[in-house]
């Protein structure tokens, strides 16, 4: 099986290379990357795609992702979600561990796993629950979900509030060399909150999630980091404080990283208001200040910021049709978030093309040490192709996830996935 | 009058209101509308009817006019978003009360004989009214000036961009004022961190006869109710010779009136 991909702009920021140049796949990894100007043979029985015109990029991998099976099968499946997934140009997914039952033990674990190999169309890397049930009171069996094959541990959807919890859990987690994601939210803080605390959320009368909610568990969990050591990541990462926190923790040489949600880098609070109370824009952490989302695209651009993640959360639209208050937090990523962030992120210079790359594919599969992120040869031949300029237009209408909830319907876009390639095969996806 | 004759107006009130309520439907009595009333309890809202599936159904007997009031901002412009009917914003949550607003500038000008430059205090739980919200815009767009007072834990952030002062001390906010409107202090905020006790709010926000000395001498005092006697004002001051709190009651019903026909659209089909 090889697979041969001819003229496009091969981007690989793990060996810094980024020039026009074939790249052959065989065997289910990367063989070769040809120099520039050189042209690969096909050799025999190779499959040739046509790159030219296209960026060629390893496989992007979003470590943020709720596939929502076992358990709520109606708002998603490992089989829609990762379709969803290809289909935005992924070739790699970690799913949170808040299903029903919770991901908490091997069995769950090992049946997502299971789904994945039947039905998946991307890989799946499971993240286990840091506590049973996501209660926050005892661990989770972390080594035998890892021995199943989780990658990574995290409460998502809620935080471990408990401070003694959290440093066990940073302990533990050494054991097996993965690193404990956090989302950080102080419940007593963000409260009944349904929104950013700040002039929008005053103007509306909404109640407010103050970034404070999110910066005093991010400095609390740093704080233990450096007693315990290991290794501690930020989910969904939106204030500015709390980047300032990373950036200074690394600086000093803590075990820790981070990521942001596309959404927090493209909009902020004042769309809850534009939108007239659309519960699209409502998740958490909450759509935070302009003042929020310069300082995350500062922290893009310097470094700080390891990866950007999705925190694709598909909710039935029955679920999101209901008063501002009562809607669940939350949107889909999948399949905007390449397009959002050629077209927001690196069109108006933001960030380069190769930095993008960065923070879909190395700086993901490096977080949580996941194999893949690079073409050097030996790598997983998991590939993701795209347009830089093609232009687009969101139509939630025609995802592949099951869910349609997202505030970027509609949206015209430059930029778009145009293959996804796992394992050395082109992913093709079933007719509508 | 009969000028809403034939016009269907439904009372769609998902939070429990008298004021207000009673307001709206001797103002479409008196107007001669056919006027029907729901209420979260004893109708399908009680038995977990989504908003949307509610609005639908009412919908379907194409009502002419729909005045709502929720417990949650936003949820009249869900309905507007949906419904042919006029949708009229009775109160949602802590975000505006537009009629009352109109009825407060209403009292204040029958007073003043204007608005522009008068000094408007309102004072009490600043966070969770929908009262000074519809108000700040309201005054502000008729050039009044309005000063915001209260504890600074019912205090919301980034209040002053909505273009009002913010006073933390009930002396400053009524120094000079031209009208001091006072707001209800929830009960249910006691013990939930914002305040203490009652006795304490009382203590620094409670707007007694003496601490209306700092006041202009023609101060009007304005309270949307219901009111809390010997809480956020006292029985001296609420009956007493500067309160128009009855008046603004009375207004009510001929602003709901104007609202109701302005919104119905009978004024343009016969012009």
């Amino acid at each position: 099986m090889r697979l041969l991909i001819q003229g496009g702009r091969v981007v690989d920021p793990a060996q810094g290379f980024d020039a026009v140049a074939d790249l052959l796949l065989a065997d289910g990894v990367v063989a070769r990357v040809g120099d520039p100007g050189e042209r690969l043979r096909p050799g025999k029985a190779a499959e040739v795609l046509d790159a030219e015109g296209l960026v060629v990029a390893p496989g992007l991998i979003d470590l943020h992702v709720h596939l929502r099976e076992p358990g709520q099968e109606y708002k998603e499946t490992v089989r829609t979600g990762t379709m969803a997934a290809a289909a935005g140009g992924f070739t790699a997914v970690a799913c949170m561990a808040n299903t029903e039952p919770v991901n908490d033990n091997r069995s769950v674990t090992e049946h997502i796993l299971a789904e994945a190999r039947r039905h998946g169309y991307a890989r799946v890397h499971p993240v286990g629950a840091v506590s049973k049930r996501l209660a926050g009171e005892e661990l989770a069996e972390i080594g035998e979900m890892v021995a199943a094959g989780a990658v990574a541990v995290s409460d998502d959807g809620k935080p471990v509030m408990n401070a003694e919890l959290m440093r066990r859990a940073l302990l533990y987690a050494q054991h097996f060399g993965i690193p404990v994601v956090q989302h950080a939210e102080d419940l007593h803080l963000s409260s009944a909150g349904v929104m950013h605390e700040g002039e929008w959320s005053t103007r509306l009368g909404l109640p407010g999630i103050p970034g404070s909610a999110e910066d005093v568990m991010v400095a609390r969990d740093l704080l233990l980091l450096e007693d315990t050591g290991g290794r501690y990541h930020v989910a969904h990462l939106s204030t500015a404080r709390s980047l300032a926190m990373v950036r200074r923790a690394k600086a000093q040489g803590l075990g820790v990283t981070c990521e942001v949600a596309p959404h927090h880098l493209v909009l902020t609070d004042e769309e809850v208001a534009a939108s007239g109370f659309s519960t699209q824009t409502k998740m958490k952490p909450p759509l935070r200040s302009a003042a929020d989302r310069e300082a995350l695209l500062d922290g893009l651009a310097d470094g700080t910021v390891d990866a950007i993640a999705s925190d694709h959360a598909p909710h039935h639209a029955d679920e999101k049709d209901v008063e501002f208050n009562l809607a669940p937090f939350g949107i889909l990523g999948l399949e905007t978030t390449l397009s959002l962030c050629l077209d927001r992120l690196v069109r108006p210079g933001v960030i380069g093309l190769p930095r993008l790359v960065e923070l879909l594919s190395t700086g993901p599969a490096r977080a949580f040490g996941l194999p893949g992120g690079t073409l050097v040869p030996g790598s997983p031949a998991d590939v993701t192709l795209f347009a830089p300029d093609k232009r687009v237009t969101v139509d939630a209408g025609r995802f592949r996830s099951r869910s349609r909830n997202t505030p970027f319907d509609g949206w015209k876009l430059r930029g778009a996935p145009v293959a996804t390639i796992v394992g050395g095969k082109r992913v093709e996806l079933p007719a509508r | 009058m009969p000028t809403l004759r034939g016009k269907t107006v439904v009372n769609l009130f998902f939070e429990a209101s008298t004021r207000t309520r009673s307001s709206f439907e001797i103002a479409e009595k008196r107007l001669s509308a056919d006027s029907l009333n729901f209420s979260a309890s004893g109708s399908s809202l009680s038995k977990g009817e989504s908003l949307v599936d509610t609005a639908l159904n009412l919908q379907a007997m194409a009502p002419d006019l729909i005045v709502i009031r929720h417990a949650y901002p936003g949820a009249p412009h869900m309905l507007a978003k949906r419904l042919k009917a006029g949708v009229i914003n009775a109160g949602d949550g802590a975000h505006e009360h537009p009629t009352q607003a109109l009825l407060d500038a209403y009292t204040i000008r029958e007073h003043k004989g204007r608005l522009a430059g008068l000094k408007v205090a309102i004072v009490g739980d600043i966070e969770h009214s929908r009262v000074v919200r519809s108000n700040i815009h309201l005054l502000g767009k008729m050039g009044a000036r309005v000063t915001v007072a209260g504890p600074r834990t019912l205090m919301p952030v980034s209040i002053a961009a909505m273009g009002v002062e913010v006073a933390y001390d009930l002396a400053d906010a009524v120094r000079d004022a031209d009208v001091i409107m006072m707001l209800r202090i929830q009960l249910e905020r006691q013990g939930r961190m914002a305040i203490p006790s009652v006795k304490e709010y009382f203590n620094l926000f409670g707007l007694t006869t003496e601490r209306l000395k700092g006041a202009k001498d023609d101060v009007i005092i304005m309270h949307p109710g219901p009111m809390n006697r010997g809480v956020e004002i006292t029985s001296e001051v609420a009956d007493g010779p500067y309160s128009v709190i009855l008046e603004q009651v009375t207004h009510g019903v001929s602003v709901r009136m104007a609202v109701l026909y302005l919104l119905s659209g009978v004024h343009e089909e016969a012009a």
